[in-house]
């Protein structure tokens, strides 16, 4: 599961929906693993300004990436290729292999499996 | 088909995702091209938007457009285990009635030959409700469905047969030519205006709607409340 992905997904329980303790969910005994893949600046500068800043912050203090900055990159800081290039070892190349992703609001916890998360609910959740 | 909303889930689970699970490599093998009016609509969505692609098998459609990104989800772990390969974007395990994404957040959503696999009225309108949930204002929805006209097809279904089949899916082996193994997938074959009836149901207004390839199409959006 590449790191970018825990931006867009949140617990898939209904009622946590509106509960701000579901977003983002926490990472729990993340294995990580570091894949190369192409550098696509334009792709990151694109993507930034629909990410959730705090809740990235968030993701990537759990996993161990602390230094990401306080605030967003926005207009020109865009254009810093090495800004580019750190977020986009953090968010496209950083995966989660293994590990478990755990809800603020109800507790439940998805787990990561060989990169895959599920959020498959079990049948009392439903 | 289930006949109690409580068994549709249970049955779905035989007739839909364990076949998925037990033909996904084959079946992924057999797809590999997406169908035009879903490359057009994935191609159209500006540079930087964010959306998914709800039952995204082996994530053909993720391979259209690498200037958006997609976060692909499909009930199959191993199809979804295919489609996680299509980088830059990402693909998950999820259930269509369950997913886990925040209300109104999403640029846009494609759900392309899923819907057809939920076995009762109520559950397919949910499903569409679903997707229409987690897409922002203005945003939209590409919706595909088999079609219940399809007389020129190779199984010639028209207007009037019924709607609720058995599909079978022959797998040959590769080793041994002469052997083969059938599953039976179910499917609900939607007839002329009914994705768009369903899609008003769910609280969605159908933009544009049409026809392709033995499919019924139609781009939604959420109503505005």
């Amino acid at each position: 599961m590449k790191v970018i992905t825990a931006n867009f997904v949140t617990c898939a329980v209904k009622e946590c929906k509106t509960s701000a303790q579901s977003f983002p969910l926490h990472f729990h005994d993340a294995e990580l693993e570091m894949s190369e893949l192409d550098f696509q600046p334009e792709f990151i500068r694109n993507v930034v300004p629909r990410i959730d800043w705090e809740a990235l912050r968030v993701t990537a203090n759990e996993l161990g990436f602390p230094t990401l900055p306080d605030v967003k990159p926005e207009g020109d800081a865009l254009n810093d290729e090495q800004t580019l290039k750190d977020l986009h070892r953090l968010l496209l190349e950083t995966q989660v292999m293994e590990g478990k992703l755990k809800c603020g609001n109800c507790g439940h916890e998805y787990v990561i499996k060989e990169g895959i998360a599920n959020f498959l609910l079990p049948s009392h959740l439903v | 088909m289930a006949e109690l909303e409580s068994q549709a889930d249970q049955y779905e689970q035989e007739n839909v995702h364990e076949v998925y699970q037990h033909i996904a490599q084959h079946f992924s093998a057999t797809r590999y091209k997406s169908w035009p009016i879903v490359e057009s609509f994935l191609q159209e969505i500006p540079a930087g938007s964010i959306g998914i692609d709800v039952g995204c098998g082996n994530g053909k459609n993720l391979l259209v457009n690498r200037d958006i990104f997609i976060i692909g989800s499909d009930r199959s772990e191993n199809l979804a285990r295919i489609a996680h390969q299509h980088h830059p974007h990402a693909a998950v395990v999820a259930d269509i009635l369950h997913l886990p994404h925040r209300d109104a957040f999403f640029d846009f959503a494609i759900c392309i030959a899923v819907v057809h696999h939920l076995s009762t009225p109520s559950r397919r309108v949910a499903a569409i409700a679903e997707i229409l949930r987690t897409v922002k204002p203005g945003g939209t929805v590409l919706v595909y469905a088999w079609a219940l006209e399809q007389k020129n097809s190779r199984r010639g279904w028209d207007k009037g047969d019924e709607q609720d089949i058995m599909v079978p899916w022959v797998r040959k082996s590769a080793t041994e030519p002469n052997k083969s193994q059938t599953f039976n997938r179910y499917y609900h074959l939607f007839q002329e205006g009914e994705l768009e009836s369903d899609i008003q149901m769910a609280g969605g207004d159908v933009v544009r709607s049409g026809y392709e390839k033995d499919n019924w199409w139609a781009i939604a959006t959420p109503k505005i409340k």
